[in-house]
């Protein structure tokens, strides 16, 4: 059927059936739905399969490391082994979830849209994401096995003679159809935020998530055009005889390093700004407070978007070619906006009335694992403290914990959101197990990390030698991947449990944002009536007419006068 | 739309003072090429939106005191349901597979490619078919 888009219009009552969306069930659904929540349920599920099969891939590099001359997997498969757990969590999992998953259900419901801007588009961007993942999985059934030049695929290492196959080509393969998936819902998310508004909705009354979304969306593409780019100068490379990346013909091997970082540092950018914008809205709500500091958010944001544009070489400090004191100094500037948005979202939760939820907890936890992060994070951007830790486990310390704060948050996410997108809540006791386990899992598994690297131990090795202390190190680090391990176990469990038990009903958390103004599930094209928008909560607004604030935090003249519906015939 | 011109004029400024001063201090090409192109992709949308917003009276979502019944009217008409995402989808998986395993699986990637592009054009023009 063709649906006409009509903006929704307050009415006096609520008409729930006048418009009922009779479209394809079951796997028919699945296939040519171009609805945004539908296309972004499938994300998510998608995306949470990544992270298991990723995660079942860290188990197993771990228990290879419990002694240090553990045979359980052959160098050649650890090889794999370590290449596809980054590829996967990284290409498969935190990067779609985070604008493919929650950014696709909730950014048209916050910013009071019917639906993406192309939904169509959207669609294809789904099943670009899928069938690039299955590409890239399916490296691992091949003979050769699937690729094992690490996920930043160095040149030389990455060309045809020493690494032949079909998995490398399979995981340049699914890295070019995810790549243009992420280049689409990009385009997407822009478009959506820029034209598809609701009424009232000026840029600076978006909530954080959405601004955060728009500037990741505006990261993307700027960095995964680099990406493409060089994957098919690599292909060419190992297949069409060029010399792009090789000496021999006169290629430049820093080349690939130049342009993969120059995507590889916006895409953690990419990353990690959907996740602070999840943990700005919970802490919000939970501290049942406006969020502190709008505007020097939205600028923190920004400078965080700008400034990620040009630090792509502090990844390559020890090639010797890079202009260490500009990187350095652009990396440290970073702490700036990052050390702002730390300060609001504790003044946020600053003499709020908090209320300690999973989701709240998760959000709390996401803070201190990524201020560990963030902080060693300032550490390598100094070169001389680079040079000494580079390749290390230091630095696989610091990205785990900056990861491992990002599943924090999408786990915040996925409990604050969840029951929007279903209609159902979770079970907190679970939850909160689920958050022990994984909380403390993370701290057990990253901070033995820290000290392996300081002691020397280099990372992407199958064995080691048996320094003192680095085998027990090892060991804590494998007792904590078993915790991270229970705590998706925890999870699962929490979702059979949880299953069409707790209704949520429209408002569960009394939050403030529009998407929590609808049903839950929301109705295809999502509103049957919406609220005047007045500041950047419209519906805290209208559910407290005496409590409503202004713009940014100041308390209002006239109360109340902003609450009221329209009327319409 | 004045805001969001605004945003992508000062990113592609910043872009484009960096890529200045970044050639000058390190004279690496790569770089420094890449910056510029990150200046231009956001100073074309970004001077198109700033030229409309000069011509332009205030849209209702840029307009702060706004009622929802400014926003009345057909937004645009889309198709509920599409098979055809899934079919281009498909076609490209096909394609990206013949870059590894043989150049005849071009034969159904492109197939189902431009199979979709007709289909999902044509349904475009329709405003739907189911």
């Amino acid at each position: 059927m063709t649906d006409v888009l009509d903006p929704p219009i307050a009415t006096e009552h609520d008409d729930h059936d006048h418009e009922e969306h009779h479209g394809p069930t079951g796997i028919l659904k699945w296939m040519t739905s171009t609805d945004h929540k539908v296309i972004g349920m499938s994300y998510t599920v998608t995306a949470v399969i990544m992270m298991v099969i990723g995660g079942a891939l860290a188990e197993v590099i771990r228990a290879q490391l419990t002694t240090s001359n553990n045979s359980l997997v052959s160098f050649a498969q650890y090889n794999e082994l370590f290449t596809m757990h980054g590829s996967v969590m990284i290409y498969l999992f935190v990067g779609p979830f985070a604008f493919g998953a929650l950014a696709n259900i909730i950014v048209p419901i916050q910013i009071g849209a019917p639906d993406m801007a192309f939904p169509r588009l959207n669609a294809l961007s789904y099943w670009l994401y899928l069938t690039g993942s299955i590409t890239m999985l399916s490296g691992f059934f091949v003979a050769g096995g699937a690729a094992n030049f690490g996920w930043v695929a160095y040149a030389p290492l990455s060309n045809s003679i020493n690494t032949p196959g079909a998995g490398a080509d399979l995981w340049i393969g699914g890295l070019l159809l995810t790549g243009f998936s992420a280049i689409f819902t990009g385009v997407n998310l822009c478009a959506t935020i820029f034209y598809l508004r609701a009424p009232g909705m000026t840029m600076f009354r978006m909530p954080i998530f959405t601004w955060n979304l728009l500037i990741t969306a505006i990261l993307i593409l700027l960095a995964f055009p680099v990406l493409t780019a060089g994957l098919i100068m690599l292909y060419c490379d190992r297949h069409f005889g060029t010399h792009i990346f090789s000496v021999q013909g006169g290629g430049v091997p820093v080349l690939w390093q130049h342009i993969f970082w120059f995507w590889g540092h916006p895409e953690v950018y990419i990353l990690a700004l959907p996740f602070f914008g999840m943990v700005t809205e919970i802490i919000a709500v939970f501290s049942r407070k406006p969020v502190f500091g709008y505007k020097g958010m939205v600028f923190a944001t920004l400078s965080i978007g700008a400034l990620s544009l040009g630090v792509w070489a502090h990844h390559m400090f020890t090639t010797g070619v890079v202009l260490l004191p500009f990187f350095s100094i652009m990396s440290l500037l970073i702490a700036v906006p990052t050390g702002i948005k730390m300060f609001n979202w504790i003044g946020t939760m600053w003499r709020g009335e908090v209320w300690f939820s999973t989701a709240m907890l998760m959000a709390v936890g996401f803070l201190i694992t990524f201020l560990i992060g963030g902080l060693t994070g300032i550490y390598l951007a100094s070169p001389p403290l680079d040079f000494f830790t580079h390749d290390t486990y230091f630095v696989v310390a610091h990205f785990h914990s900056i990861v491992m704060a990002l599943v924090l948050g999408a786990m915040g996410g996925l409990y604050y959101w969840g029951p929007k997108i279903t209609g159902y809540l979770l079970n907190e006791t679970i939850g909160k197990v689920q958050f022990w386990f994984l909380f403390i899992g993370t701290q057990v598994f990253t901070l033995p990390m820290y000290l392996l690297g300081l002691r020397g131990m280099p990372r992407r090795v199958a064995t080691y030698a048996l320094h003192p202390g680095w085998q027990f190190l090892n060991q804590v680090s494998t007792v904590g991947a078993i915790l991270i391990g229970i705590s998706t176990v925890a999870f699962m469990v929490n979702i059979v449990y949880s299953w069409k038990k707790y209704p949520a009903g429209d408002n569960p958390w009394d939050a403030h944002t529009l998407e929590w103004f609808t049903t839950s599930p929301p109705p295809h094209h999502n509103f049957y009536r919406l609220p005047q928008i007045r500041s950047e909560r419209p519906t805290w607004d209208y559910n407290h007419p005496g409590h409503t604030a202004a713009e940014h935090g100041h308390h209002h003249e006239h109360q109340g006068e902003h609450h009221d519906e329209v009327p319409v015939a | 739309m004045r805001t969001e011109a605004k945003v992508l004029l000062s990113l592609g400024l910043f872009f484009g003072v960096m890529s200045v001063v970044y050639w000058n201090w390190g004279h690496e090409n790569a770089g420094s090429v890449m910056m510029f192109a990150g200046m231009l992709l956001c100073f074309v949308p970004g001077s198109y939106y700033y030229w409309w917003s000069r011509r332009m009276r205030a849209r209702p979502e840029d307009d702060p005191n706004a009622t929802q019944a400014q926003g009345a009217g057909v937004v645009g008409a889309f198709p509920g349901t599409s098979i055809w995402p899934f079919t281009l989808g498909m076609g490209a998986f096909f394609v990206v597979l013949a870059l590894v395993f043989g150049i005849w699986f071009l034969i159904p990637g492109l197939g189902l490619v431009v199979w979709a592009l007709f289909g999902g054009t044509a349904e475009g023009r329709r405003g739907g078919t189911h």
